[in-house]
């Protein structure tokens, strides 16, 4: 049993994110960069499947700044082995980074790929339903628990409204992960400092190019001002007074 | 190619109200793009359904044992097999989970441009103009894409109301795909909502904590002031994923939905996922020190002052003196 794990990186939000001079792109050079979070869960699912069935694991990404960093951290987590994808596109959208990589994970021999769900930045879609089509593998997206029955892999997926299904998907197949079973484990940075020393990142060249989107972006801009909320000024305590006090004039608390 | 088919997601007994969005925004952009707005529904019967769908033009109505339960590999055959037949110029998918399955795959099978996290489309000329929440709602990107193409539309975009009429409602039964005869996933069991020990969506006031709380051990804070105010713990979705609490109190997309008199909520940074779960409560109030997070734009108060001082503040004005 061979898994893969897609990992991509995404602007970290806590921070600005800034729009480049044309307006219609993220300043890339000012973002600070983490990985995505749904990524992240995806990665500790296949941490676990190795745990607990013997499968092997391969962590793959696009190759990019900061992305070297981001595998070795995944060997860290307990993948077995960590590959670089190069490109001739400076493209990461999904449908850019599923053509890269449908191919190299076909000369892989993987029989499951997990990915996150979705990114903040997924706008011409996402990669697990991309991936899978190329591949002409089944998918499922929002995931949230993943087990293994020799060809196939039975999965837990979400609805709104707290509604699950449990699917069975006949192996080799593409989950678009929400949440795995538990949080990403956390690693201490002397393992990784220790991982950097030792472990070597393999790397493939993806074979096809980027396809065309059929869609530009004329403009990335802040949402419109104007509305939203009244903002409460002033040291903790008053506002905090001032938010009982909103609450006892609508009768939402006791006066 | 001609007019705009909507993907419509049901239970098998009741249409799901993204879908009413969805047949809403197809019959603004026909009026300019011109053609028939096309409701496909794919189910075991779809006999319960077609009675709710007289927004739409033309329903497409697919049936088959095989469509009993959601099941994407199914729905995507279906939905590719309809945009090939009846070459529509414009495919509307909710972003749900049915849409994170199926735009992207449909659009990819069909090789049709495909735009996420929609929450306004126009027309013009043959093109379509979309505003798209990216980077967790920070950001709008506007985008222009030539038709045929794949949209999905975030719930709360467009008036459901707009899509129960104005159609002239035709049945056209389709044969279902010969791919159905050889799925390879399946449908073992649903679950369906409550079961749980607490139903937040009963609430009449709710605290909701977000990432910003900062840990497992930080929840206590907003767990007194919930008790002093006599409201229900909820959460986005970080705080369920990282395991700080169940996920029965998740508000949000992939959780539970709510409509208290009063959100409170903490550290939470407005997602367009997590405003899905909360945008009909009465009075919100957002804390959070990013006078930038998004949740600032849908709330009514809000204050940037750090929780950690505040919510303690706040329980202490609430608790009875002495």
């Amino acid at each position: 049993m061979h898994i893969a794990v897609i990992l991509k990186q995404v602007p970290d939000l806590v921070e600005e994110v800034e729009v480049d001079s044309q307006g219609t792109d993220i300043d890339r050079d000012s973002v600070k960069w983490k990985l995505n979070e749904f990524d992240d869960h995806a990665l500790e699912q296949a941490v676990l499947l190795k745990e607990s069935s013997g499968a092997e694991v391969t962590a793959v990404a696009l190759a990019a700044d900061g992305v070297d960093q981001l595998l070795y951290a995944a060997v860290a987590r307990g993948v077995d082995r960590a590959i670089r994808v190069t490109t001739a596109s400076a493209r990461t959208d999904a449908p850019a980074a599923a053509a890269a990589l449908a191919g190299v994970l076909a000369d892989m021999g993987v029989d499951l790929v997990l990915t996150g769900v979705q990114a903040v930045d997924d706008l011409h879609g996402q990669l697990a339903p991309i991936l899978a089509t190329r591949l002409g593998w089944p998918h499922v997206s929002v995931v949230s628990r993943v087990s293994l029955e020799g060809t196939e892999a039975e999965v837990t997926q979400e609805y709104s409204g707290g509604r699950m299904a449990t699917l069975e998907v006949d192996l080799p197949a593409v989950l678009g992960v929400q949440a795995a079973p538990r949080p990403p484990r956390y690693v201490p940075i002397s393992r990784l400092r220790q991982v950097m020393a030792s472990a070597e990142l393999g790397s493939a060249a993806a074979a096809a190019a980027a396809p065309a989107l059929g869609s530009t972006v004329t403009r990335l801009a802040a949402p419109p001002q104007g509305q939203g909320a009244q903002m409460l000024e002033g040291r903790p305590e008053a506002v905090a007074e001032q938010i009982v006090a909103l609450l006892r004039e609508r009768g939402l608390v006791e006066a | 190619m001609a007019g705009v088919l909507v993907y419509v997601e049901s239970d098998g007994e009741r249409v799901a109200p993204i879908s009413f969005e969805l047949l809403a925004a197809a019959r603004e952009l026909a009026q300019s793009l011109g053609g028939d707005v096309e409701a496909l529904v794919a189910a075991a019967d779809t006999g319960p359904l077609v009675g709710e769908l007289g927004a739409a033009d033309t329903i497409l109505e697919v049936t088959s044992p095989a469509l009993a339960g959601y099941l994407p590999e199914a729905q995507q055959l279906v939905l590719v097999e309809a945009i090939r037949a009846r070459k529509p110029a414009v495919v509307l998918v909710g972003y749900t989970s049915a849409g994170l399955d199926l735009a992207a795959g449909a659009a990819t099978a069909t090789g049709l441009p495909v735009v996420a996290y929609c929450t306004g489309l126009r027309a013009e000329g043959s093109d379509v103009v979309a505003d798209s929440q990216l980077y967790g709602g920070k950001l709008v990107a506007t985008t222009t894409t030539s038709t045929p193409a794949v949209f999905s539309v975030v719930a709360g975009s467009f008036a459901e109301a707009n899509g129960h009429a104005g159609g002239r409602g035709e049945r056209i039964v389709t044969a279902p795909p010969a791919g159905l005869a050889q799925l390879r996933s399946r449908v073992l069991g649903t679950t369906g909502a409550g079961g749980g020990a607490v139903d937040i969506t009963k609430a009449e006031r709710v605290v909701s904590v977000g990432r910003g709380i900062g840990g497992a051990d930080n929840i206590e804070l907003a767990e007194e002031l919930a008790t002093a105010m006599g409201a229900e713990l909820g959460a986005s979705r970080p705080v369920v994923d990282s395991g700080w609490l169940p996920k029965e109190r998740q508000v949000g997309k992939s959780g539970m939905t709510v409509k208290p008199k009063l959100y409170l909520a903490v550290g939470i940074s407005g997602a367009p996922e997590h405003l899905e779960g909360m945008h009909d409560a009465g009075l919100v109030i957002a804390i959070n020190t990013d006078g930038d997070a998004p949740i600032f734009k849908v709330a009514d108060y809000g204050t940037t002052c750090d929780l950690f001082d505040l919510l303690p503040a706040i329980t202490a004005l609430l608790k009875p003196a002495g």
